[in-house]
């Protein structure tokens, strides 16, 4: 039997984003959007132990939500502001109660707030509030921020929509690609975020699992950009991987060292599919691939390092950078010897002196190579930089064993 | 809704310009200027006399303080605007991105309160 409020929390999961996309479509009001949304979803946690749940959870929230907009409007609009909300009161009344037989209005959201011109930290709240429905306290917690200072970030995001007349549309073909460049960039943000938080514990799955609904969402409103698909594929493969990842006293496993009967044998189905039915043309398909080859892997003596490597090379001509070429060079290193890998490093230390991966990297390759006086200054130079307490540890415990 | 858009760039390099190349950037400034008066989109725009002859005034205690030189120092300066009315923050920085000092400057776009 489930419970009223079991009822109210799966509708709000589901329905969130595309209930509150299309009333602030109608309202050009993220508050009263939000806010009416809101309390529909309480006045059902309030009436519906009464009166019983109805038929159909989603209508009932929707009208209750539409009615709870147009009351808003009707009070607070005053002045020259009158005729506009006359207009959008009655749109409102003209939805209906089926929201959906409404045209999906998420992508427009999901593209205003992704805006480039909002900074960075902003997009992934609001992208997080007002697409995926979490709570500011929910979103605060997920970021190790105080939430009043998540709520200013949200207020300010808001307000800067508003004023700057940031559109409330999907882009023109011609600013597309570039516009869902953007907004891949935030999802994959909050998955990388849960993935390897850059502070205190290692993992968050919760926002994982919200990166890849995310992911899916946008696979699912533009599907013929196949990168969206690339997007979904990685992050399934490497959230595939999260049990093995960490061990009981909450310290990292490499790859390596993974007990692969942990990895999510379904999420990996999954990924594979997509990777196998897509084409490689952009960074998240080729990542993906990447991933693939690990996970296709049941052992790490099994793993296709050669085909990682030339992966890479791919990569680095479609996006070079030195993140990449470090990437690179690892998996040369794996294919064709320690020393083929760090005969690739070295050009990147003026780039990457500053990065805790690049140092680490380079000690697992001089610890291989048998250099443990030169490992140990490399792991030295990691554990000066690095920012997470598990990875922390994990660079300690490798420090001990070329300790010299 | 009506966005001011600041041209900011380095105005010792305009003025180590050939007079050739100096032409050039006038006449795109031109180009983009009728387009944007047949579009009805432009309300003003102009180019800027050089830093070296601003004035900065301020008044303090009923004290008049001018002085020579920008407001502030900066690598670029404010070297001319241009007022539009466009739709939205896209149509403006699309307007933005054909300034032709965007390749070597920046432009800032402001819009314009309750405009």
């Amino acid at each position: 039997m489930t419970t009223v409020g079991e009822v109210v929390d799966r509708a709000y999961r589901d329905d969130t984003g595309r209930a509150v996309a299309t009333l602030i479509r109608v309202t050009r009001d993220f508050d009263v959007a939000e806010e009416a949304w809101q309390e529909a979803c309480e006045q059902a946690l309030r009436t519906w132990p009464q009166r019983g749940v109805p038929r159909d959870p989603t209508a009932w929230l929707f009208t209750a939500a539409r009615n709870r907009a147009i009351d808003r409007l009707r009070r607070e609009r005053v002045g020259r502001e009158k005729t506009a909300a006359a207009m959008q009161i009655a749109e409102l009344e003209a939805l209906g109660d089926d929201m959906h037989e409404i045209p999906d209005d998420r992508l427009r959201l999901l593209f205003t707030c992704c805006h480039p011109s909002l900074a960075l930290d902003a997009r992934i709240a609001l992208t997080l509030r007002t697409v995926a429905g979490l709570t500011t306290r929910e979103i605060a917690r997920a970021f190790l921020v105080p939430e009043p200072t998540l709520g200013q970030r949200l207020t300010r995001a808001k307000r800067k929509i508003r004023d700057a007349g940031i559109p409330y549309a999907v882009p023109p073909r011609e600013a597309l690609p570039g516009r869902l460049d953007d907004v891949r960039t935030v999802v994959y943000l909050v998955f990388n975020e849960g993935y390897e938080a850059t502070e205190g514990e290692l993992i968050r799955a919760d926002l994982c699992t919200e990166a890849i609904r995310l992911a899916r969402l946008l696979d699912h409103l533009i599907p013929d950009d196949t990168e969206s698909g690339g997007l979904v594929a990685l992050l399934l493969l490497q959230h595939a991987r999260r049990a093995a990842r960490i061990d009981a006293s909450g310290d990292l496993i490499t790859l390596e060292d993974q007990d692969r009967s942990r990895w999510d044998q379904q999420l990996i189905d999954e990924g594979l599919a997509i990777v196998d039915r897509s084409p490689r043309d952009g960074p998240y398909q080729l990542q993906a691939a990447i991933a693939a080859c690990h996970d296709r892997a049941p052992r790490p003596e099994d793993t296709d390092w050669p085909r990682i490597a030339s992966l890479y090379d791919e990569l680095a001509r479609m996006r070079p950078s030195p993140v990449v070429a470090l990437n690179r060079a690892v998996a040369v290193a794996m294919a064709d010897g320690p020393d083929a890998g760090l005969r690739l490093l070295d050009p990147l230390a003026g780039d990457l002196d500053r990065y805790h991966h690049f140092h680490a990297a380079r000690a697992d390759l001089l610890r291989r190579g048998g250099r443990g006086r030169e490992a140990a200054e490399a792991y030295d130079r990691a554990l000066a930089l690095v920012a997470n307490d598990a990875e922390r540890r994990y660079l300690a415990r490798r420090r001990t064993e070329v300790a010299v | 809704m009506k966005y001011l858009l600041l041209i900011y760039a380095d105005e010792h390099a305009f003025e180590a310009m050939s007079e050739d190349e100096r032409r050039h950037v006038y006449a795109a400034y031109d180009e983009l200027m009728k387009d944007l008066s047949a579009k009805g989109q432009s309300l003003a725009g102009d180019e800027l006399a050089p830093t070296s002859t601003a004035t900065t005034v301020q008044v303090r205690d009923g004290e008049r303080l001018v002085t020579d030189g920008p407001f502030a120092e900066t690598k670029e300066q404010l070297g001319g605007y241009f007022l539009i009315d466009v739709d939205d923050l896209d149509a403006a920085i699309d307007i933005a991105a054909r300034i032709p000092s965007v390749h070597a400057g920046s432009i800032e776009v402001r819009p314009v309160a309750d405009g």
